[in-house]
């Protein structure tokens, strides 16, 4: 039985009298790619905050490898270590080292040993390419080695889903492809990923489907050669023109 | 001028010494103030003092300080109204406490072992204090007094006030609205109170709405009013701290899987108390030094061990040399507890260096 990843059914989210997602309806296989793209404020941080719960959603169900996703510390524990976050700001923790950042949740939720941990961490850093820069403080990195520790420290978790929220729009134009290529190992290498990006290249080269937001639903969604050549909806065209130019 | 300041070499090195101008006035007026007022002052407390044999007749001929009377009494000082064979109990009580507060200020020291310690030294302090078993004298806590009260009301109001006031700041900050109010109520209610009033309400209101054989004794009563009145303070500081924090980390905590304390304990916490290092020492210094404030409904702290010393009609009285003496000992207490408190800011701040 090939179930998804993720699916979506009517979910809605609201902020008070503001309504940020309306509706939503998603179904992401397993291994397959998604960009979100859409203008400021059109729900999709809010997205993909729901589906690891940072965002309580309060109609709809969301199932994540068919387990229901919901408030409960059990339903919590479980959905989120199957889905790792990458988020705009980093957020390493400064206090810690990077290698300690890596190893914190394996230790204390996965209970694994500090050894067995480290092993890990020194396996993934490597993989992002910062084995060397394990035993400095996040502070001591460039925002891209950074963002790449971050990368690795959700990696650690082993999740079979991955959420990134404008992992590069923190960045400094020169440290985005270095992001980027470490995002496209990723996807080669077939985990489900949902990403909020507007770096097209990368949705060319890497998406399955790319899904376009405004206004707290879903446009428009479609493979990206066809996403990009005929855009259904004037809105969608309109935002493409702006971004691509 | 600005040329020329920094080309000669003569004019750096006094630079170097005095910096800016306005650092340059400070210090000239500190010289002038050391100057005048060291001499004199050592006249007093060294070259004329009378210091042995420590007896009335040493200090009436001295025309300095008269330490022979803190040699004489030091015992009755340090120990108040403590019974005059038993002595050698507060003296271990204090030594044992003195010596797990050094035993404390080594990193090396701060594993969970050390927790263990600090209970295991407290209940005996009280024990070998209280007495009443294995041959021991029973002596009531209206008894006891100077340094061990002290020392006792200093480390059980800030080692079970601190932890309370990180409960009572998470509490409040807390997305239940029934545990955050009541967190709420308490700090604002503690903080509305002058710590004066709390200890009355605790020496002479209590013994009138509660019966007498559950009252606790008059120390257990200070000692949970002093713990009370530095949760509420702590919390506040470290309320300060967590809001100092951006929403980034419990979120990046979360999304890996921590647990809700797991999230507290390993990552907002020691980033949120790290940065209120400073509030913190300020706030437990002046807490040190309002032990002091329990003299007011009758127990003997060292303040007033000290002043029940100067009693003494065959002495001259000499009470700035008291004062003295015991301002060196919450002198060392303050000043040690700040330059603990700026080691733990160093490493706090600095990344590792192993
Ligand atoms: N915690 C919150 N409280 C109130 N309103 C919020 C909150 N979070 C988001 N919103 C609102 O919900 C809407 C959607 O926000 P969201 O962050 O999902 O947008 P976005 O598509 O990610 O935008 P951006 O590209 O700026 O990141 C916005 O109008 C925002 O103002
Ligand atoms: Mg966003």
């Amino acid at each position: 039985m090939n179930e998804n990843a993720i699916s979506l059914s009517s979910v809605s989210k609201s902020f008070g009298a503001f309504q940020a997602l309306k509706s939503i309806d998603l179904s992401v296989a397993k291994g397959e790619r998604i960009v979100i793209c859409g203008p400021s404020g059109s729900g999709k941080s809010t997205l993909i905050r729901c589906i690891n719960q940072l965002e309580t959603h309060e109609a709809g169900e969301i199932l994540v490898n068919g387990i229901k996703v919901g408030t409960e510390p059990k339903q919590l524990e479980a959905i989120r270590t199957q889905v790792g976050m990458v988020f705009q700001s980093f957020n390493l923790f400064p206090h810690l080292t990077i290698l300690e950042n890596c190893t914190l949740a394996p230790i204390w939720v996965k209970k694994l040993s500090k050894a067995a941990a480290e092993a890990k961490a020194m396996q993934l850093l490597e993989r992002v390419r910062i084995p060397d820069q394990a035993h400095k403080r996040p502070s001591q990195l460039s925002g891209g080695q950074q963002q790449r520790v971050a990368i690795a420290r959700a990696l650690c978790m082993e999740p079979s889903v991955m959420l990134f929220d404008e992992p590069t729009s923190a960045l400094d134009p020169e440290m985005v492809k270095e992001v980027l290529d470490v995002m496209l190992e990723l996807a080669s290498e077939g985990m489900t990923m949902l990403v909020v990006t507007h770096e097209m290249g990368f949705a060319r080269q890497a998406a399955d489907r790319v899904i376009f937001m405004d206004q707290g639903n879903i446009l428009e969604s479609g493979p990206p050669t066809e996403f990009f050549a005929n855009p259904r909806h004037e809105r969608t065209r309109l935002f493409l023109s702006q971004i691509l130019h | 001028m600005q040329k020329l300041s920094s080309d000669a070499p003569g004019w750096n090195a006094v630079r170097s010494l005095v910096g800016s101008p306005f650092n340059a006035v400070l210090t000239v007026i500190f010289a002038v103030i050391l100057f005048l007022a060291l001499p004199p002052f050592l006249t007093w407390a060294v070259f004329d003092a009378a210091v042995f044999p420590a007896v009335p007749e040493t200090c009436r001929t001295a025309a300095g300080a008269c330490w022979s009377f803190i040699v004489a009494k030091h015992s009755q000082i340090l120990f108040g109204i403590y019974p005059f064979d038993e002595r050698w109990r507060p003296l271990l009580v204090c030594t044992l406490l003195i010596g797990l507060l050094v035993y404390s200020i080594r990193p090396s020291a701060w594993r969970a072992r050390l927790a263990g310690f600090w209970i295991v030294a407290l209940m005996l302090s009280w024990g070998l204090m209280r007495g009443g078993f294995a041959g021991l004298a029973s002596v009531s806590t209206d008894n006891w007094g100077g340094l061990p009260v002290t020392l006792l009301l200093t480390v059980v109001a800030i080692g079970i006030g601190f932890p309370t006031g990180i409960l009572l700041a998470l509490a409040r900050r807390s997305d239940l609205p029934v545990i955050r109010l009541l967190s709420t109520l308490f700090i604002e209610l503690t903080r509305a109170l002058p710590l004066l009033s709390i200890l009355f309400i605790a020496s002479i209101m209590l013994p009138l709405l509660v019966p007498e054989d559950l009252l606790p004794d008059k120390f257990s009563r200070a000692v949970i009013a002093l713990t009370m009145f530095a949760s509420a303070y702590l919390a506040e500081v470290v309320r300060g701290g967590l809001q100092a924090l951006p929403k980034g980390q419990a979120e990046a905590a979360q999304a890996l899987g921590l647990s809700y304390w797991q999230c507290q304990l390993k990552v907002i916490l020691p980033q949120a108390i790290a940065v209120v290092i400073p509030a913190l020492t300020n706030t437990i210094i002046v807490m040190i030094k309002n032990t002091s404030l329990v003299l007011v409904i009758g127990l003997f702290d060292l303040i007033s061990s000290g002043k029940a010393a100067l009693a003494d009609p065959e002495w001259s009285s000499p009470s700035v040399e008291v004062y003295l003496f015991i301002t060196a000992i919450y002198f060392t207490l303050c000043f040690g507890f700040s330059r603990f408190a700026d080691r733990l800011e160093q490493r706090a701040k600095g990344p590792s260096h192993e």
